[in-house]
């Protein structure tokens, strides 16, 4: 029942926060509201057993005469990512204090709202009450973004709704023809890992899936929604995108993609896999001569993902390991970095890295947390960026020494336009805009705190955060290399 | 009653076929050809009394009263859609004063 | 006390958090005394360390402190090793650092940042330290990554100056080419020995072929993180842009410390590199050609900081000449006193910019000689020292690569001992413009000429000594020394030299070879003297004319341009055509083109809908008709 009770949880504080229409108390009443949760998750985790695989289950009839049940449970590679969706959330809600957005109640009811949707993503069992989670996170998302988004949010938001949900169409005809195999037409997911379907029609099936999440993390090519949808999007719409919501893609890749199709993924991983490892060098060279901040970033984010996403189809234990410990890494240091580039625009009021510079003068406290988040972004050691691109890139050596090579540019690639944004805006002379340029305080300066000792905590201490998926991770590869291998489907 | 049905049988059935098939044709083609609307509503008439015919006819050579009470629904319907569409002719013709048909495009696009 | 090493990275840490934390409040002594008080601290452990594993049969010590990643099969601890070669290399880094913390106290007393400067200084003997300590190739790579930002932030010190950020920049980027290099080479390790600890892996190494590809590979690899972090060929240019940092960052980090962490990570590695030959030889040829390449650039430099970091670069040549040949001791020897000695002349340096209100062109120096004789008398004895005349230490250490050298190939030599003609002139040259003759710069900067106060030449002073008397724990059995530092590292170097055999060049050509360096040496230096102190030949200024060489060196080779043109502006434009024309036009321009297909139909397939009745009707019948007709050939 724990489950029930974290799902629904945030659902009941849209409905409560929503009624504060436009008292800007919203925001309080949503970010004590999100705290329960946080608080919740960690009751969870305490009674958690990383070797006990899915736990809390609950179970019980809900569409029968669909074939669907309401099935759900956590396991170690669930574990992280509610952990990731309940402790951004938080932070999401505070870093947005600064900001009087017009109709508060609306605004963090749907943040509440999508955060229920992501938990249902992360936790369900079945997969139409997966697909139910997937679309229910959208929805928030889309008028978050479409209503209190930039000058041409209209435009970009329905390229972004319809990309992504035409995605989603396609795998849902994968999910319904997976459950038109099963031998009770059921949703389940164990009743899909059963399942031996031949080659082509594996094949098919990880195509209409991988669509779906290929659109949603992006990967090269399908990323073209991200930038623009990035930058229109309002701070925390973009930070829920960036820092939970394309972790759907990568998780639903884990969970939902590979298990469920293991010879469709012996057939496609390696294409899946060079897309990926193309879409960081592409998308790094293209952060290389961007002007404007947040796309700079936006870009960035596509190289960091490609890499994650190449860490899952390598499909050994260090790149699924490191893409888990990365998610989590990526959620935090993106959140971080689009709050720094928030507090930036909202003082300038430009996006335009050419008419900054100088701030660092100006904001001593700013300029090294903005420092401690961008290092942890380019994988220093002793971030929490090194340990999961450590593993990420050795797990891509065990596969191809190239991949990794190739895949590796990122460290150079990274500090180039990382570095390169950090001179443009902090170092050089002051301009006159940033003469001004005040350091942080209050609810910025616990924020940024926050971030900063997460990032440098995980950098020196992943052993828990490892632990705590490395059993379901290894399990759920021997399962998937037993299948390849041809053996009749074990028990899972 | 069993005379009627008795001269009924007495021509082959073939033949009320091609009479209802060349009436029902004719209601076709006069819906097509034709512009103003009485007529047209007039050549559906055609089409459903040529239907009707066949009903009867075959209502009698199988000795089946079902075909029977099928032309009294299509009878009643056809007089509700005479009394609607006859109606829906005039507030037309008061509109437009006109019962052409191509008059009547402005729903498009 | 070796259990206590951890202690020796902690206390700068501490130093770090307490001046990066209070850098607002706390008063200028407070700051300076607890930063220095943290490496003197650092030292002192290391001192005790040394003289117990001095002392000690074992010779190796590994002191584990907490599981930092465990994934599967790969473990990585976050331990530290002690043996010989770590512990010399504690002593120099703590011990050079501790007085460059003093000096930095006066040197940097009249900044603004002055809290800020100690905290990162602290950080870096931090990362520097983990970087000695770490008993594993990961560990290592933590000290050698963070060394390089604390690099970057210290060259970056006064970041208002566009071109200083650049500078910081570069260094951090060019150090990152190589640490990738460095990364894949330990996964390359992982996967052939099945662990990143250095006592798992050169055992197994040991065990292994001289010669094989994965082994060539690694060592490769390993050398490419190498030329990054010690600036060699073709990763150099970034070290002389470093010298925008603050004189004490350039004399702890880019000459004595951080730069040499590159012959350290191959002197610790030494069994995979005999092992590979061929890659031993890619070292000493890129090594020498380094080395040649910076001194013809230094002879012609006018910012005194330029000319003694091309000298740095220069003498990392030589170190990895040493290390080509197989004079791991060598090498490392030179480490030690190059330490000694370019600290000391980095230190000299900045006391004369100092003194010059800020002025590092030596143009505008000279005849400094009576007005700054702590200093003078200093670096006369550094400048000695890296000339290698003996018996002040440079002469030891390089001789004893040099001599190596002759024995692998005679050429490599020949080259070795121009390029130390080289060293003893542009060393002269700069001695020479910056001391003798008559003052050229301002009258303003002439009245304020003084010199340093004793936080500063305090530091200088005790370099001096130990660039004189530094070579004598290297002093070579043909001068009826006993190499004590070849003893002490023996248990490092031993299975590399059980596999090359010990040195059997005779005494005689040891003399032979000894007598020609220091002629070489003599007779540039005589040169310099003629040139520049008797002739009072001063460099022309930047507008005027000059020799084609002499424009192709001061220049740089216009190396910096020839990157520019090949790297830099191609990725560039590479750039611009992912983002215009691959991404904005053709992927994006597809994916829209989807959607405006999608409505483009929708607008061909309205005019259908004609509004027009009687086609409404003919097409209901087409379709009917269409139905009956498939009906009936289907049934």
């Amino acid at each position: 029942m724990e489950i029930l009770l974290l799902i629904f949880l945030p659902l009941a504080g849209a409905i409560i926060v929503s009624l504060f229409g436009k008292h800007q108390q919203a925001k309080t009443a949503a970010f004590i509201w999100s705290l329960l949760s946080l608080g919740f998750t960690g009751y969870l985790l305490d009674g958690f057993d990383p070797a006990a695989g899915t736990q809390f289950t609950v179970d019980f009839p809900w569409l029968l005469s669909l074939g669907s049940r309401f099935n759900a449970g956590i396991d170690g590679i669930s574990m992280l990512l509610v952990l990731l969706t309940n402790a951004l959330v938080p932070l999401i809600i505070l870093a947005s204090f600064s900001h009087n957005y017009k109709s508060p109640g609306a605004f963090y009811g749907l943040i509440l709202f999508m955060q229920s949707g992501l938990l249902l993503v992360f936790t369900a069992l079945d997969a139409f009450l997966f697909y139910v989670g997937w679309e229910i996170a959208l929805i928030p998302i889309y008028f978050i973004c479409a209503i209190w988004g930039g000058s041409n949010r209209i435009k970009v938001n329905i390229k972004f709704f319809i990309y992504t949900f035409a995605g989603s169409l396609i795998m849902l005809l994968g999910i319904i023809y997976m459950a038109q195999q099963t031998p009770d037409k059921t949703f389940d997911l164990l009743g899909f890992y059963q399942l031996s379907l031949s080659t082509s029609e594996q094949s098919w099936v990880f195509l209409a899936f991988f669509m779906a999440f290929a659109i949603k993390m992006p990967i090269f090519p399908f990323h073209t929604w991200q930038p623009d949808t990035y930058t229109e999007s309002p701070t925390a719409g973009t930070m829920l995108l960036s820092g939970i919501m394309l972790k759907m893609g990568t998780y639903g890749a884990i969970r939902w993609l590979i298990p469920v199709a293991p010879l469709g993924f012996a057939q496609w991983g390696q294409t899946a896999l060079t897309l990926a490892v193309i879409g960081i060098v592409y998308a790094s060279l293209i952060a290389f001569t961007q002007k404007d901040i947040k796309r700079l970033v936006a870009y960035s984010s596509i190289a960091h993902v490609g890499l994650i996403a190449a860490g899952i189809f390598v499909w050994n234990l260090q790149g699924l390991q490191g893409a888990m410990i990365q998610m989590l890494n990526h959620g935090l240091n993106v959140f971080g970095l689009f709050f720094v580039l928030d507090i930036i625009i909202r003082r300038l009021g430009t996006r335009d890295m050419d008419k900054m510079g100088g701030i660092a003068k100006m904001a001593p406290k700013f300029s090294i947390t903005f420092l401690i988040i961008l290092l942890g972004t380019v994988a220093l050691p002793l971030t929490n960026g090194f340990i999961g691109e450590f593993l990420l890139l050795m797990g891509l050596y065990n596969y191809n020494i190239w991949a990794s090579a190739i895949a590796g540019l990122t460290i150079i690639l990274g500090a180039v336009y990382m570095l390169r944004m950090y001179q443009r805006i902090m170092f050089g002379p002051s301009a006159d805009n940033t003469l001004t340029f005040a350091d942080i305080a209050g609810t910025e300066k616990v924020v940024l705190f926050v971030v900063c000792a997460l990032i440098l905590f995980i950098g020196v201490y992943p052993k828990p955060l490892l632990a705590i998926s490395e059993t379901s991770t290894r399990e759920l590869i021997d399962f998937v290399n037993g299948k390849i291998a041809g053996g009749s489907p074990t028990n899972y | 009653m069993e005379a009627v049905t008795q001269s009924i049988q007495g021509v082959p059935l073939n033949h009320y076929i091609l009479l209802s098939a060349i009436i029902f044709s004719i209601g076709v083609m006069g819906v097509l050809i034709r512009r103003n609307a009485i007529i047209i509503f007039m050549s559906i008439e055609l089409m459903l009394n040529a239907v009707n015919l066949l009903f009867t006819a075959f209502s009698a050579h199988r000795g089946d009263a079902a075909g029977q009470v099928f032309v009294f629904f299509v009878m009643a319907l056809a007089a509700a859609e005479v009394a609607i569409g006859l109606a829906i002719i005039v507030m037309i013709y008061r509109n437009t004063n006109s019962t052409d048909i191509n008059v009547l495009n402005r729903l498009k696009w | 006390m070796i259990n206590l090493v951890w202690l020796i990275p902690l206390f700068p840490l501490i130093g770090f958090l307490i001046n990066g934390l209070g850098r607002s409040f706390l008063p200028k002594g407070a700051v300076g005394f607890i930063g220095s008080l943290t490496v003197f601290l650092s030292f002192a452990v290391s001192l005790g360390i040394f003289f117990e594993l001095n002392g000690s049969v074992t010779k190796s010590f590994t002191i584990q402190l907490f599981d930092w990643i465990q994934v599967g099969n790969l473990s990585i601890p976050f331990s530290f090793q002690v043996d010989p070669l770590s512990s010399l290399m504690l002593l120099i880094v703590t011990g050079i650092g501790f007085l460059i913390h003093v000096y930095s106290i006066g040197y940097m007393h009249h900044d603004t940042g002055f809290a800020k400067f100690f905290s990162y200084l602290n950080l870096f003997v931090f990362f520097m330290l983990l970087l000695v300590l770490g008993s594993n190739y990961v560990v290592m790579f933590i000290g050698w990554e963070g060394v390089g930002l604390c690099s970057y932030l210290l060259i970056g010190f006064w970041f208002s100056n566009p071109a200083y950020a650049s500078a910081a920049k570069k260094a951090f980027v060019m150090n990152r080419i190589g640490d990738l290099g460095f990364l894949i080479a330990i996964f390359l390790i992982f996967n052939t020995f099945n662990s990143v600890e250095f006592a798992k892996v050169f055992p197994q190494a040991a065990s292994l072929t001289a010669g094989s590809d994965v082994i060539t590979l690694i060592t490769i690899l390993l050398f490419v993180g190498a030329t990054g972090k010690s600036a060699q060929i073709p990763l150099f240019t970034w070290l002389p842009d470093a010298m925008a940092g603050p004189t004490p960052v350039s004399a702890l980090i880019h000459a004595a410390t951080m730069v040499t962490a590159g012959i350290y990570m191959i002197a610790r590695s030494n069994i995979l590199f005999t092992l590979a030959p061929f890659t031993l030889d890619i070292i000493a040829v890129v090594g020498l050609a380094t080395a040649i390449l910076a001194a013809l650039i230094a002879i012609t430099q006018t910012d005194i900081k330029k000319v003694l970091a091309y000298s740095t670069v220069s003498q990392l040549g030589y170190m990895f000449l040493g290390l080509g040949v197989g004079a791991y001791t060598g090498a490392f020897f030179h480490v030690i006193t190059h330490a000694f000695f370019k600290a000391l002349l980095f230190l000299g340096a900045g006391s004369v910019i100092h003194a010059v209100s800020n002025e590092q062109d030596m143009r505008s120096m000279g005849g400094l000689k009576s007005k700054l004789p702590v200093t003078f008398y200093t670096m006369l004895m550094g400048t000695i020292a890296i000339s290698g005349l003996p018996p002040f230490s440079g002469f030891f250490s390089k001789d004893e690569i040099l001599a190596h050298a002759y024995e692998h190939s005679k050429l490599l030599w020949l080259i070795g001992v121009i390029g130390a003609m080289f060293t003893a002139f542009y060393m002269f040259r700069m001695l020479f413009l910056t001391f003798f003759g008559k003052f050229r710069g301002t009258t303003e900067q002439q009245a304020h000429l003084h010199e340093s106060p004793a936080s500063m030449t305090f530091p200088l002073i005790v370099l001096a000594v130990l660039s004189i008397i530094g070579g004598f724990i290297g002093v070579p059995e043909a001068l009826h020394g006993n190499h004590w530092l070849a003893g002490f590292l023996e248990p490092v170097f031993s299975a590399s030299e059980q596999r090359t055999g010990a040195s059997h060049l005779d005494h005689s050509t040891e003399y032979i070879l000894m007598t020609v360096s220091v002629i070489a040496a003599v007779v540039a230096s005589f040169i310099a003297y003629l040139r520049y102190a008797r002739n009072n030949h001063v460099p022309v200024p930047d507008t005027a004319e000059r020799t084609a060489f002499a424009n192709v060196s001061y220049n740089k080779f216009y190396i910096d341009e020839i990157y520019d043109a090949l790297i830099t502006k191609p990725l560039n434009i590479l750039s611009g055509f992912f983002y215009r024309i691959v991404d904005k036009t053709f992927i994006d321009g597809f994916v829209n083109g989807l959607g405006r297909a999608t409505a483009e139909a929708g607008k061909g397939l309205r005019l259908l809908q004609t509004g027009n009745i009687g086609f409404y009707i003919f097409i209901m019948i087409a379709g009917i008709v269409a139905l009956l007709v498939y009906g009936f050939y289907n049934i």
